[in-house]
């Protein structure tokens, strides 16, 4: 008993160190294992947020540090409020969030309901499905880039055999129309499995007794479906979109290596304008405003969503 | 209706909640709308408000 690796460290630490160990109390010892996780929290998250607020009300530029640094005040919050490229990209996200979103949760709801019955070669099939998402953003950008391709592209084959319509008449990255859509299919295909996933574990938590009693009660497989399978996947389904939201919302990688933000800015999202006004146009105290309207927004929405899962979760 | 102002008078959580989740919401919508420019250069004005309403409140008694 007294040979176990914990009683030889204890035998092994000084008489005098063991004395003031013993001395301290369980709080402080709990703050002394708590304290290195508070600090890197406070240098990684707190700080740079609270240095890219200040910076965001000056007109500091990275790449000329002697430069002396003014104090503008409210100016970059009102010239990004008022600028209408910015506005585009704003329209341009949601219209990437919103369509992403609704396809990632049917399609993968639809897949996690299908998965979830009881057939041969079940496991092989999940892991099939799931495989795109252990892919690398930028493997699947230019997978897709060729796929997309109008001459070679296995994509526009595909949709001229549905409709008939020639493989070369239209292209994907290239049309001002297309390109959004583009961007959603990609990412579509990548991240469905992980909603799947998510739903497929809610689907798993829902007892069988539960389908059994409503069998004894004669409700449809509908009825069955609405006020059983729906209510309890919800939180999972919620817990899923707030996710998917969040991540959407920063999407960056996929979409540079698609599109690069084109054709003109019809598929710059606000991650990539951010980018540019940062790093390429050495913007600085001006892109620090714009993170910090990205930062209350998501914030906001992420705030309002977990109250609303919180309560969904006590029904 | 009543509720909801007594709520607000009252200082309880809920209704004060519910109010700064329809703030950020309209925020959020108005930063994204492609209607009116207007709409969006007071967007953030109003999730601001908004999220700052929530974060408080969230002390508040339910």
């Amino acid at each position: 008993m007294t040979d176990t690796p914990i009683h030889k460290v204890a035998q092994a630490t000084p008489e005098s160190m063991a004395r003031r160990i013993r001395g301290l109390s369980d709080r402080t010892i709990a703050w002394i294992f708590v304290a290195p996780t508070i600090f890197l929290l406070l240098a990684v998250n707190i700080f740079p947020l609270i240095w890219t607020i200040r910076l965001s009300f000056t007109d500091y530029r990275v790449n000329r540090p002697n430069r002396e640094v003014e104090w503008v005040g409210l100016q970059n919050y009102e010239r990004i409020l008022s600028d209408p490229d910015i506005w585009a990209t704003m329209q341009a996200t949601a219209h990437f969030l919103i369509w992403t979103i609704v396809l990632q949760v049917l399609i993968g709801f639809a897949l996690a309901f299908l998965i979830n019955k009881k057939f041969r070669g079940n496991d092989l099939w999940t892991t099939i499905i799931v495989f795109p998402m252990m892919l690398s953003p930028a493997v699947v950008g230019n997978f897709w880039t060729f796929l997309y391709q109008p001459q070679i592209g296995l994509f526009n084959y595909v949709v001229a055999f549905v409709t008939g319509a020639d493989p070369a008449s239209f292209s994907m990255i290239g049309d001002v129309h297309l390109a959004p859509w583009a961007i959603i299919i990609a990412d579509t295909w990548m991240w469905t499995p992980f909603v799947m996933l998510i739903c497929l574990a809610g689907l798993r938590s829902i007892p069988d007794s539960i389908y059994e009693a409503a069998e004894c009660d004669r409700a449809s497989k509908w009825r069955q479906f609405w006020t059983i399978t729906v209510p309890m996947v919800l939180p999972f389904l919620m817990l899923a979109v707030l996710f998917r939201g969040i991540e959407n919302f920063k999407m960056f990688d996929l979409v540079v290596q698609l599109t690069g933000g084109g054709p003109g800015n019809t598929t710059t999202l606000t991650s990539i304008d951010l980018k540019r006004e940062a790093f390429e146009k050495w913007r600085t105290g001006y892109s620090s405003a714009y993170a910090v309207i990205l930062f209350v927004t998501v914030f906001g929405l992420a705030s309002i969503y977990v109250k609303a899962l919180n309560k969904v979760k006590e029904r | 209706m009543s509720n909801f102002i007594s709520g607000l008078l009252r200082f309880r959580r809920g209704p004060w909640e519910m109010l700064a989740s329809i703030l950020i919401a309209l925020g959020v919508v108005m930063l994204m709308q492609p209607f009116a420019i207007t709409l969006y250069s007071w967007s953030f004005l109003i999730t601001l408000i908004g999220t700052v309403i929530f974060i408080i409140v969230s002390h508040f008694p339910e």
